[in-house]
């Protein structure tokens, strides 16, 4: 039993007489119960056991009763702000399940035997007959295969094994998505597109902006609709363009204003356009404070400062916001001059952080 | 006081049951074991005996919380459809109607609201889920703080720790299916994590969701993930648990009677059958009362994913908590090696770390054996202090675990105590390191010092609370030696035996192969039982009893039997009169 690298330890348990002082005083003798000895208090335990099955049983019928008697859907029934037919089912369900727990307890404890067992364990491991008949009889299949004289057997069997478990999984998943490609780098935003409001899809006006507002806006091609009035981006391919495309507007003071590099122009009377998505792990972010110009992703708290090119001055983003240039149309709607000049959202592999 | 045995309960005697006439489920059993061979295989079955403590108790519920889940989730799946095509909510919650969503959330407010019983089978999945990991936590931190996880039950420990993996991602999954607000945010974090793996980790986020985040597909794969591949494996690696705890016999405390040989307890049939089925029910009521009062996860106040929305103080599950938190302290690494990017910030704290988190987890009994160089069979449990550097390591990943979990949190510790969250995370940032050293560091001189307080008990008997003046006017407080049985108990341990390498050099003074990495070993075993406390040899033990006696009868000669001790409450105090009657 005891295999040991360094010395030899003494076998677990051992209690030898010199080293250790107090002897094993055996097993503590059994004691009864009340309920062992007094025929009284044994019927009452009874009749505790099965009051609660009783009960259960109660439950029961109870939760059939109100699975009839309470309505949901449009006309729920309700007791006290809560739903009647949930908050019935649920206790009744619960009295049903806990009163039965509880019976069949009190029922092992009072009344079933309460006498300890012993019993005796076995060696974990095989006994060395069992070990040897065991590894000699597959060393004698083994020989029987002859594996070790068939080497050419062997190694094509290995080699087809290999083929089967690496490319063929691997070939019968690829059609689980596309190729990523280039499809990160842009999004649906491009020259001439409005900047508009996110839940209306109204088109915004430098004039509409106070000094410290912030919009949440959106591309206006997520809002165009068909001759029908159907919408063309709709489903997986607008959630999917939302997920990229969407977009704070900031009004901020020009003199508070440090633009980027070569972004002198890219606001329109300290209007200034960034992506929404969080450059951590892609959260949407708007909680802004005016006064600092600091705008927070509620996931992971990373802080961007909006009047200094959306630099991260707080958490664990690495790179701040992207910015989308702004420009104003003929009507004086407030347009993108491009995409991004950058992939937006977290950072991937094949970014080109440069 | 003596028992009258003849009126003892019939179910409390030791006497065969006698043949009685087949009845019909013995006609039943009969036609059964003539196909299956049961009798044989299960007649150690049915009386196995099983030993009994409190603790013992804490993966049960884990048993039991997973068949809820079974369960409920079955209950679920009936109106719940994995699908990502918009729809137009028509159904009976008012605020949401004529609203755009996807099939999976629709269903979800259908379920909640148009299905009888459906919210609280809802509710009561995802307690019983939350219940499921806790306790498969607290039983994990059970078995490495009573020493259960030594050899023979490593396998078991392995699987338990899977299992704990495998329960995280399941309840991920599930969370993730309803497609609401919260949960769609999370599966976008997600999609974040995954783009940070180098090299490959933009083609898993694009094989995973079909395509460009969101997709279509990504709902419907987590389903089948979630009802089909992790619970199979769940349920199969459940059966391998609870396999190998009969094969090996559950461990048992120490006590008189109480060997490595033998166990001690209650028979399977009838008493572990009722306590252990009772249970069942008691955890399923429990879900039940649960699910009916406490609201979890409300949907319908979230509202349907919306990549370009999110709510404040959002937080995951609370078991995904500790990662997230390492992720809202990490700095913003990130490095560029020519035209790729690498996200420390994000590849680090929710990739590596879980991993690193997880296989230390899963090497610990592995660690500690090799550090020890015991390899020797326990059946026995350890009480934690008795293995003072096991239980430091253990309340120093719990450390480690609470302050990550609590940088998980802390929007909302800055909002609930008014504190700067800049300064909660900077204090993180080195709490995290620190914490846990200066926790392994208190604990183990805490367990040191009950040895100690252990060992007193044992050498000078108990504190009765009775104190005695000497004739000279001085207070000093009584001590009694304790029971037989007590001590007996206090002492069924081993005595502590440090990794000696077998040989440093040989004969001709070489180094023995890998001595140095045998040199590392030893100085780690040496550490691991430090400052350990032994229990007292016999000649100590006499020595101790004999003061104690020596002061006995410096005290004897007072002039009334009564020296307080009868009324310490270890002793029955019938027909034992408080002063006097002499």
């Amino acid at each position: 039993m005891s295999s040991h690298d360094g010395q030899e330890l003494e076998p677990v348990g051992a209690r030898t007489p010199d080293a250790d002082p107090v002897p094993d005083p055996g097993h503590p003798p059994h004691k009864w119960r009340p309920t062992d000895v007094d025929e009284r208090l044994e019927k009452r335990a009874e009749r505790q056991v099965a009051t609660f099955f009783a009960l259960s049983g109660l439950c029961s019928v109870l939760f059939v009763v109100s699975y009839f008697v309470f309505d949901i859907g449009e006309v729920v029934t309700t007791v006290g702000g809560f739903g009647a037919s949930h908050l019935a089912l649920g206790l009744t369900l619960g009295g049903a399940l806990l009163f039965g727990g509880m019976g069949a307890i009190h029922w092992s404890r009072k009344l079933m035997s309460d006498v300890a067992l012993v019993e005796a364990r076995h060696p974990i491991a095989s006994s060395p007959e069992d070990r040897e008949v065991t590894v000699s009889g597959f060393n004698t299949g083994l020989e029987e295969t002859g594996i070790a004289r068939r080497p050419l057997v062997r190694n094509t069997l290995l080699g087809a094994l290999g083929v089967l478990a690496l490319p063929v999984p691997i070939v019968l998943l690829r059609d689980l998505g596309p190729l990523p490609g280039d499809k990160l780098k842009s999004t649906i935003w491009d020259e001439g597109m409005r900047v508009v409001r996110d839940v209306t899809g109204t088109p915004i006006r430098a004039s509409d902006m106070q000094f410290g507002d912030l919009i949440n806006a959106e591309p206006a091609a997520l809002f165009e609709v068909d001759e029908n009035g159907e919408p063309l981006i709709e489903g997986a391919e607008l959630q999917r363009e939302k997920a990229k495309g969407a977009v704070i507007l900031v009004r901020i003071e020009p003199e508070e204003i440090t633009p980027g590099e070569g972004r002198d122009d890219w606001g329109v009377e300290g209007i200034l356009c960034y992506s929404k998505i969080c450059t951590h792990v892609g959260c949407p972010i708007s909680l802004y404070e005016r006064t600092t110009h600091h705008v927070l992703c509620p996931c992971h708290q990373s802080t961007f400062d909006l009047a200094d090119a959306a630099r991260v001055v707080f958490g664990p983003a690495a790179r701040p916001l992207p910015q989308l240039p702004l420009d104003v149309d003929s009507e004086g709607y407030l347009v993108a001059r491009s995409d991004f000049d950058e992939p937006v959202g977290p950072s991937f592999w094949e970014r080109d952080s440069r | 006081m003596s028992i009258d045995t003849s009126k003892v309960a019939k179910s409390n005697v030791d006497q065969a049951a006698t043949a009685k006439k087949p009845s019909p489920i013995g006609a039943i059993a009969s036609w059964a074991d003539d196909r299956l061979g049961l009798a044989a295989s299960q007649k150690k079955m049915v009386r196995k005996v099983f030993p009994e403590h409190w603790s013992f108790m804490l993966g049960e519920i884990a048993l039991w919380s997973f068949i809820v889940l079974l369960l409920t989730g079955t209950f679920l799946t009936l109106w719940f459809t994995p699908s990502m095509t918009e729809v137009t909510y028509q159904g009976s919650y008012d605020q949401l109607r004529g609203i755009h969503m996807s099939e999976a959330f629709a269903t979800t407010l259908n379920i909640s609201f148009d299905v009888r019983g459906g919210l609280l089978m809802r509710q009561m999945h995802h307690w019983s889920a939350m219940l499921f990991i806790a306790a498969m936590m607290v039983h994990l931190m059970r078995v490495f703080f009573t020493g259960a996880h030594r050899k023979p039950r490593e396998i078991n420990w392995v699987i338990g720790c899977l299992l704990l993996l495998l329960g995280t991602l399941e309840g991920f999954t599930g969370y993730s299916l309803p497609d609401d607000l919260l949960s769609g945010t999370g599966i976008r974090a997600a999609d974040g994590f995954m783009k940070s793996m180098p090299v490959v980790g933009t083609y898993m986020s694009f094989f995973l969701f079909g395509g460009e985040f969101p997709g279509e597909s990504i709902i419907p794969r987590l389903y089948v993930v979630h009802i089909l591949l992790i619970p199979g494996i769940l349920l199969a690696l459940v059966a391998a648990h609870m396999l190998l705890l009969v094969y090996h016999k559950h461990t048992q405390w120490p006590g008189p009677g109480r060997t490595e040989q033998n166990v001690v307890g209650y028979p399977l049939m009838p008493v572990y059958a009722a306590k252990a089925g009772g249970f069942f029910f008691i955890v399923f009521g429990v879900t039940a009362l649960m699910g009916a009062l406490m609201t979890i996860n409300p949907v319908w106040k979230y509202g349907p994913y919306d990549p370009s929305k999110v709510t404040a103080g959002s937080q995951p599950d609370w078991y995904m908590g500790w990662p997230d938190g390492a992720l809202r302290i990490m700095p913003g690494w990130e490095s560029t090696i020519g035209p790729y990017t690498l996200s420390w910030n994000v590849f680090l704290p929710i990739i590596v770390l879980p991993g690193l988190a997880f296989t230390i987890l899963l090497l610990l009994p592995f660690l500690e054996q090799w550090i020890t160089g015991d390899k020797r069979e326990h059946h026995l449990l350890e009480r934690p202090r008795n293995a003072p550097t096991r239980t430091a390591l253990m309340v120093a990943l719990m450390t480690f675990y609470g302050l990550m979990w609590a940088a998980g949190g802390n929007d909302i510790l800055a909002i609930t105590f008014d504190l700067s969250i800049n300064q909660i995370t900077y204090f993180l940032r080195a709490a995290v390191f620190i914490g846990p050293v200066v926790a392994f560091f208190i604990t183990r001189r805490w367990c040191i010092s009950l040895q100690r307080a252990d060992n007193d008990r044992l050498l000078h008997g108990y504190e009765t609370g009775v104190i005695m003046r000497s004739p000279e006017g001085g207070y000093s407080e009584r001590h009694l030696p304790i029971a037989d049985t007590r001590a007996f108990t206090l002492t069924s341990r081993d005595r502590d035996q440090p990794y000696v390498p077998s040989t440093a050099t040989d004969e001709n003074g070489v180094a023995a192969p890998g001595g140095r990495l045998e040199a590392l070993r030893a100085r780690l075993s040496a550490g691991w039982f430090g400052h350990n406390v032994q229990k007292p040899t016999r000649a100590e033990l006499e020595e101790g009893h004999a003061h104690a006696e020596h002061e006995h009868e410096l005290q004897s000669g007072l002039d009334h039997p009564a020296d307080g001790h009868q009324f310490d409450g270890h002793h029955t105090v019938d027909e034992e009169a408080l002063r006097g009657g002499h």
